[in-house]
């Protein structure tokens, strides 16, 4: 049972204060619920979600539905495990620095060899595992085959392994193993595995140049990798070909593929790249949410303004208590001189 | 005997001051028999009528202590955003759907061979939402849970009153007309029972969109006749648009927002909303302002 540390040192004091010691005996079996202000269950609530804060390595595993299952690591993007008698796929790996616990996390659901890894996109927040992940798999080889894999397959779409790897003799920005052992450059690949139809579906201009949703038919999950986050705006990553309209449209895509079981809720659950697992209704808030900021921007491009007239008009600011960040890696300021970029360029090109 | 008087007293300190330390979830709630709160409720309109049934004004944010995003968020919405395919069969979340058409049935689960209280549970008419309060103390999920509409709820007695918590709801609504509530609010209720009376208080608290909590009242009143119906939805094209179209108002366009406070005396900064125009002391105030009328000229 865990102890209550502010309750531990209030007895503590109480034992020391002699005073106080006839007033404790006179307590002692009182009831434990008493009136509380509202303010104080409140903070209580928040309080007890700070306590239950992980550190940066923990991996957890969350049931979502069907076969899938969602790791949620303090650092690093969320992984999708399926998991049936052919063996475990993974969507994306995270970070290489949480391998171990997220095999460990994998082998609670399964011991089946790990055959697939599919790779939403680039970032080394997703595909930092590849490595160490893939070399304790077993891919099915045989026939005409041959034995082309060293462990695990790698799926993902042909841009993900242009930007993965560099031609020869330069430096690549990830080693060999993690590249992508497959890939594909139409609209789509599909996949039957553990029972169930695989969609693997490119979003192009997106995050990056190479994004794939992955829908699972029969469990009814999709994985959005960061096309859809609960915990920012969406890193609109220009170097590497991401554009906000890319974004709007895959998030589009994921409604229309996603169908709440009943009064908008459940039915099919979306897997984010970062935090909570979530349904339609949710993607839906994103899209509308990013719908409006893109349209607002685009207004004012309309009129002229400059990046720091956009900024000054705050387009952002009914959100920005939920998404917003003036610090850290991606800031509302990085969100909205993207989106202007993208935007800007946009209009330019169509005078 | 001075010596055993003294060992006697540090020995019940002790045993105080250990059971001051376990926290008070090592009480099973389930052992507190409450109030019985079973049963149809039939909602009552005296309260907030114009509000609750055909709706608030657009612009009308008097009494709610939003901030300046909740404003931006109600200035942009437009209702038209309601045909979307994805948004017609949203139900109230748990925080709102006592509000609205809300014929109320509510029911205990009991764990058969203990007796004891597992839970209440709650149906509302309008779009059927079902909720859970668990009584049983079991916490709540991590963050990384799925958020519903209807969230995730524990209850305590305090003495006759049902107190809950409720955490992980989807993004909802306070007012009908665009003010926000966000998805990190925490909301605690109280369900008190007078005789046939049941009156509902609900307490938001929202980081994102409130400076401080927002509470009101609403109340039921016993009806062993009530019968509620059934409430399906489907979805249908009720505007043809192209897809990815989002109705909204861009900032500062939304000219209906300038109705309501002309039309009904309301200074327009009053209009507006925050804190301050929940408190009585906020007459005085609105005695220095100009009326409506004169401020639209």
């Amino acid at each position: 049972m865990k102890l209550d540390p502010i309750a531990v040192s209030k007895a503590t004091g109480f034992i020391c204060a002699t005073g106080a010691a006839f007033f404790l005996v006179a307590s002692a079996g009182a009831p434990a619920q008493t009136s509380r202000s509202n303010a104080e269950a409140a903070k209580d609530a928040r309080d007890a979600k700070e306590e239950k804060k992980d550190t940066n390595t923990d991996v957890h595993v969350l049931p979502v539905q069907g076969n899938v299952y969602m790791l949620v690591g303090g650092v690093g993007g969320n992984i999708t495990v399926q998991a049936g008698d052919e063996g475990v796929l993974l969507v994306d790996t995270s970070v290489e620095a949480l391998s171990d616990n997220v095999l460990k996390a994998i082998r609670s659901i399964s011991t089946k060899p790990i055959r697939y890894i599919i790779n939403t996109h680039v970032h080394a927040d997703h595909v930092g595992g590849n490595a160490p992940i893939a070399k304790q798999g077993a891919m099915i080889e045989g026939g005409n085959m041959g034995q082309p894999y060293r462990g695990a397959a790698i799926l993902a779409h042909e841009n993900v392994l242009h930007r993965m790897s560099a031609p020869t003799g330069q430096q690549a920005p990830f080693p060999t193993e993690a590249w992508p052992t497959d890939t594909y450059f139409t609209k789509k690949k599909e996949l039957f595995f553990n029972g169930e139809a695989i969609l693997i579906l490119h979003q192009p201009s997106a995050h990056t140049d190479g994004d794939s949703i992955v829908f699972f038919r029969r469990s009814d999950v999709l994985s959005a990798g960061d096309l859809f986050v609960t915990t920012t705006y969406p890193v609109i990553d220009l170097e590497r070909g991401g554009t906000i309209q890319g974004v709007i449209a895959a998030l589009n895509n994921i409604l229309d593929i996603a169908i709440p079981k009943d009064k908008q809720e459940g039915g099919t659950y979306v897997i984010p790249g970062h935090g909570r697992l979530s349904d339609e209704a949710d993607v839906l808030e994103y899209r509308d949410m990013l719908t409006i900021i893109r349209d607002r921007i685009q207004d004012l491009v309309k009129k002229g303004s400059t990046l720091d007239q956009v900024k000054a008009a705050r387009p952002t600011l009914d959100y920005d208590g939920r998404y917003g960040a003036t610090a850290g890696s991606w800031t509302t300021a990085k969100f909205i001189e993207a989106v202007y970029r993208n935007l800007a360029v946009k209009q330019s090109k169509s005078r | 005997m001075h010596r055993l008087g003294r060992m006697a007293i540090a020995g019940l300190t002790l045993a105080a001051a250990v059971s001051a330390i376990l926290p008070a979830r090592a009480q099973p709630p389930m052992n507190a028999a409450g109030y019985d709160l079973t049963g149809e409720w039939a909602p009552r309109f005296h309260e907030d009528q114009p509000e609750r049934i055909p709706g608030p004004e657009i612009g009308d944010y008097l009494g709610l202590p939003i901030n300046e995003a909740a404003r931006l968020h109600a200035d942009s919405w437009d209702a038209s955003i309601l045909t979307l395919p994805e948004h017609q069969c949203k139900p109230h979340p748990s925080d709102y759907a006592p509000r609205g058409p809300a014929n109320l049935r509510i029911w205990k689960e009991i764990d058969a061979p203990s007796q004891q209280l597992i839970a209440y549970h709650t149906h509302i008419s309008w779009q059927a939402p079902e909720r859970t309060i668990w009584m049983d103390g079991r916490p709540h999920p991590p963050d990384y849970a799925a958020h519903t509409w209807q969230g995730f709820s524990t209850g305590r007695w305090e003495g006759d009153m049902l107190t809950m918590t409720t955490t992980h709801l989807k993004m909802g609504w306070i007012r009908r007309n665009g003010i926000p509530r966000s998805d990190k609010a925490i909301v605690t209720e109280h369900l008190v029972r007078h005789g046939d009376y049941l009156t509902w208080i609900v307490i938001i608290d929202d980081p994102v969109y409130l400076t401080e909590p927002f509470i009101r009242t609403t109340d039921f009143v016993f009806d062993p006749h009530q019968q509620i119906a059934p409430y399906p939805c489907q979805i249908v094209d009720e505007i043809d648009r192209p897809q990815g179209v989002v109705p909204h108002h861009l900032p500062g366009q939304n000219t209906f927002v300038l109705e309501f406070p002309a039309r009904y005396g309301v200074p327009a900064e009053a209009a507006r909303g925050g804190a301050e125009t929940m408190y009585p002391e906020y007459q005085l105030k609105l005695k220095t302002m100009p009326p409506a009328r004169s401020a639209g000229r």
